[in-house]
């Protein structure tokens, strides 16, 4: 297999160590269901949600989005790895709901958490998988020594159009992972990624929701990109399914990922601390980051993990993560742990939800 | 409230930092040039040095605002609090993730990072602390 | 130092003066308190004028001038000054007025005090009410001015456990005196249960807690007392005349539940005119918020703290009471007119103290007391007045 990120550049060849020093989530506190949705609109809400496999998704206040969640997931990821700020040289925020359509979201994390000056920052974009490239550029940096730390975030607010299929998943939240190579707590031995140009799902400049290409989000789309570069990334490091206690995929919904899992093989219980978005919905950059949080919440060392983010446009990237006896060390009681966010919330009527997702307007605005 | 103007305050907005008296060790926030605790207060000018609030303190009031602030309007009702720190300072500042009437004096809560309020659809976004509880929500739901 | 003496005392109606300018409400305020002295426009050396906000309410600074000229005055070339202090723009303006008699640079001053403010929408007048509050770290954070107050009132509370309803009974007070007053902006009754149940602008506060934002003006002459009688049959004597400070901003009190400046301000104009609480029959208080008229019995010494509260829920503050309190109907129900407050206060209190004041005549009243307080207690003042025998 030749071009692409490719495993001989990290770990068990090199000999370095890079991988997670510490992580951290924030999913806001409110939630909706298909069945409230639905009702709105006349729709069988309930079917949905057991289409879709979403049982609710998570809603961000009105004073939350990409930059709120980014900068409080990366407090998390500080708090819990105590790590100085001011040791990061890159913060790398990936989404595709940055607040401003130009002016980086990642310069206001890296204020907020007191690491600026002396640091590289910017926005990723590729759809739901912006977060993982973050991580990809990460490694490099860390890898090749040109940074002690990197902060890759994925991180959403993203909306359906009111009624579109999209509502029902669309949610919040964010994960960030601070990558290093000191007290590491889950080595990252290799990535792969696999990229064509594939138009699933876009959003064009000055458009308020996204506009999606239905049924073709699925074949060609997300279970070639997932499937395919699982596949490589297992070639790379020669393993097998079953070599991995945890596997975590992009999960646009709770359906999507338990069918690659099992044309790839996997089992229920190899996905049960991933799959997530049935509880609080498709975290879009944050999703399948969030898999990989609640996964490393519940860890043990020497637990293999396999990560397949998938981002429309489209591509997919892959993590070979082992976790280390550091994540004992680690304390996972900062922040909330994701297992939290998945059984508690607040539900909202979709009156509440329409008037903070900033569907009913305000005299003045746009 | 013009770029510059929100700009200036945003290391203090965006992550607490007070200044404390070298002389008396009384904490300050917003910060301070001259401690207006010392007696001897001329001394002190310039001789208060940067400190960082933890984010932990306890609510010391609060008001359920109904009639927004200018650009908070989508908020409403919000819970506008006076919160006292660990290090001493009381400051203004909303409640959130809190149901209004779960609020009462003394409640234990951290800072939280949001958005203030927003310059108009096309203008820039101020963002600060807040406080939400500190035990997490417990509501279950489903 | 001269004793200085109100000669006159003029105002305009208190309200939403729709068809009224601000130059017509300055002008017609200061005519009448000219004219209810004997004085002419000949006699005056300086014209003082207390106002908050014109720049952001009407967009014109420089008022002072303004107001002067469109009095016919211009020709004259008087100094004219205005004075800003937020709500309590009034009283200091009077305060100014005061030391430049009292020194003896001038005899005869006009001090005026207006404002217009129902010339913007209402969401932009409740901003610019709260610029005299701390904009960098109160009202960024979603503080409102009637928020701020209702921080003061649920810690006052907390601590002292003084009722909702204690507050809510002021509003009923001035209600109850501003019917007897054809200068005020609302002359309704209204009922304890219409206060407690009020529209919520920020909890514990209803709208019936909030004192309106009106249009109006008010003026009095000051000159030296000892030529007073020269200008009027009955000279009020300013007997005290005291400001104080406090830190801008309610967080950063040392209690959030006492106006420092307004005990502070107390203390010296009691001191300075050989007086005590008990000998005041009657005291306009500045209750912008319901719970300000109540804090502001205890600050100003007539009352213990924590003891308004039963005082106001036990009644006897009305007019017949050892006491009276607001019987102009306060901030609350005469009108808030920021810069014009502090000297309608002081023209009631000269109104009762020359037994003028019509239906809401406290009788035999010699001293009177004024408070004027501005942004959430940043700057209080205090004015003692005293009829001459």
């Amino acid at each position: 297999m030749s071009g692409g990120l490719s495993a001989p550049t990290l770990g068990k060849h090199s000999g370095e160590t890079v991988g997670i020093v510490s992580y951290g989530t924030y999913i806001p506190r409110f939630r909706i269901t298909p069945d409230e949705i639905g009702r709105v609109w006349g729709a069988d809400g309930v079917g949905m949600g057991k289409n879709l496999n979403i049982v609710r998704k998570s809603v961000p206040a009105p004073d939350e989005d990409t930059i709120t969640i980014s900068t409080e997931a990366l407090r998390v990821a500080i708090a819990r790895g105590g790590v100085d700020p001011k040791d990061f040289g890159a913060v790398y925020v990936g989404s595709e709901s940055h607040p401003y359509a130009v002016k980086p979201t990642a310069t206001v994390v890296a204020q907020a958490v007191g690491s600026t000056p002396d640091i590289t920052a910017a926005d990723f974009e590729f759809a739901c998988k912006a977060g993982t490239a973050a991580i990809q550029t990460c490694i490099g940096l860390v890898a090749s020594g040109m940074v002690r730390y990197g902060v890759a975030i994925g991180s959403d607010t993203s909306q359906g159009a009111p009624g579109d299929a999209l509502e029902y998943s669309a949610s919040a939240g964010g994960a960030a992972y601070i990558i290093g190579r000191e007290n590491v707590i889950a080595r990252i031995d290799g990535t792969a990624s696999f990229t064509t140009d594939t138009p699933d799902f876009w959003r064009r400049e000055g458009q308020r929701y996204p506009t999606h290409a239905g049924r073709f989000t699925g074949e060609p789309a997300y279970f070639r990109h997932v499937t395919e570069c699982a596949k490589r990334i297992m070639h790379r490091m020669s393993t097998k399914p079953e070599d991995y206690q945890h596997v975590v995929f992009h999960q646009p919904n709770g359906k999507f990922p338990q069918r690659a899992g099992k044309l790839l093989g996997f089992s229920e219980e190899q996905m049960k601390y991933g799959l997530v978005t049935p509880w609080i919905g498709n975290t879009y950059s944050g999703a399948a980051l969030i898999g990989l949080a609640n996964v490393l919440d519940h860890a043990r060392p020497s637990e293999r993990v396999l990560v397949v983010g998938y981002g429309s446009g489209a591509g997919s990237d892959a993590f070979d993560i082992t976790v280390t006896d550091a994540i004992t060390q680690l304390d996972r009681s900062v922040g909330t742990p994701v297992e939290h966010s998945l059984q508690n919330g607040v539900n909202l009527t979709y009156a509440v939800y329409a008037k903070f997702r900033g569907k009913i307007r305000l005299p003045g605005e746009d | 409230m013009s770029v510059a103007r929100f700009w200036r305050e945003t290391l203090r907005r965006y992550n607490l930092g007070g200044s404390k008296c070298t002389e008396c060790g009384k904490v300050y926030f917003p910060p301070r040039s001259v401690c207006p605790h010392c007696t001897t207060h001329r001394k002190t000018m310039g001789r208060l040095e940067p400190v960082q609030l933890s984010g932990e303190g306890e609510v010391f009031s609060y008001s359920v605002v109904h009639e927004a602030a200018d650009g908070f309007e989508m908020q409403v009702p919000y819970v506008l609090a006076l919160v006292r720190m660990k290090e001493g300072p009381i400051l203004t500042a909303q409640l959130v993730d809190v149901d209004p009437k779960d609020v009462a004096i003394g409640m234990p809560v951290k800072a939280a990072f949001r958005k203030l309020k927003a310059e108009g659809a096309g203008g820039v976004i101020h963002y600060g602390y807040k406080f939400a509880p500190v035990l997490s929500p417990t509501e279950k739901v489903g | 130092m001269r004793e200085v003496a109100i000669l006159g005392v003029g105002q305009t109606k208190f309200g939403e003066l729709w068809d009224r300018s601000f130059r017509e409400i300055g002008i017609e305020a200061g005519f009448a308190a000219l004219q209810s002295s004997k004085l002419s426009s000949r006699d005056l050396s300086a014209l003082y004028i207390g106002n908050m906000a014109s720049g952001t309410y009407i967009d014109q600074e420089h008022v002072a001038p303004l107001v002067l000229d469109y009095s016919g005055l211009a020709g004259h070339h008087l100094p004219s000054v205005r004075v800003e202090a937020g709500g309590a723009s009034g009283a200091v303006a009077l305060h100014q007025g005061y030391l430049a008699v009292a020194s003896g640079l001038y005899d005869f001053v006009v001090v005026g005090g207006a404002e217009k403010m129902t010339d913007v929408p209402e969401e932009r007048g409740s901003a610019i009410a709260s610029s005299a509050v701390d904009q960098e770290w109160e009202t960024v954070f979603g503080a409102t001015m009637p928020g701020l107050w209702a921080l003061i009132a649920q810690r006052h509370m907390h601590e002292h456990g003084t009722k909702r309803e204690d507050f809510a009974q002021m509003a009923v007070l001035d209600h109850e005196h501003a019917g007897k007053n054809p200068f005020a902006h609302y002359r309704n009754k209204i009922s304890l249960d219409a206060v407690l149940s009020s529209t919520p602008v920020a909890s514990p506060l209803g709208m019936l807690d909030c004192a309106p934002s009106s249009d109006g003006a008010a003026a009095v002459v000051l000159g030296p007392l000892e030529r007073a009688r020269k200008f009027t049959d009955t000279p009020i004597k300013i007997s005290a005349s005291q400001i104080a400070t406090d830190t801008m901003a309610v967080m950063h009190r040392r209690d959030v539940t006492t106006l420092d400046a307004t005990v502070l301000a107390a203390k010296r104009a009691f001191q300075r005119s050989g007086l005590e609480p008990s000998k005041i029959q009657l005291a306009e208080v500045h209750d912008s918020y319901s719970i300000g008229g109540l804090i502001a019995l205890e600050d100003l010494g007539f009352f213990p703290k924590g003891k308004a509260g039963g005082a106001l829920a036990d009644g006897g503050l009305g007019l017949g009471g050892k006491l009276v309190l607001n019987p102009s109907g306060g901030l609350k129900a005469q009108g808030q007119p920021f810069g014009a407050v502090g000297i309608a206060q002081v023209a009631e209190i000269v109104r009762q103290l020359r037994g003028e004041a019509g239906d809401r005549q406290v009788s035999g009243a010699t001293a009177g007391l004024a408070h004027n307080v501005g942004g959430t207690g940043a700057t209080a003042v205090v004015t003692i007045l005293e009829r001459v025998n």
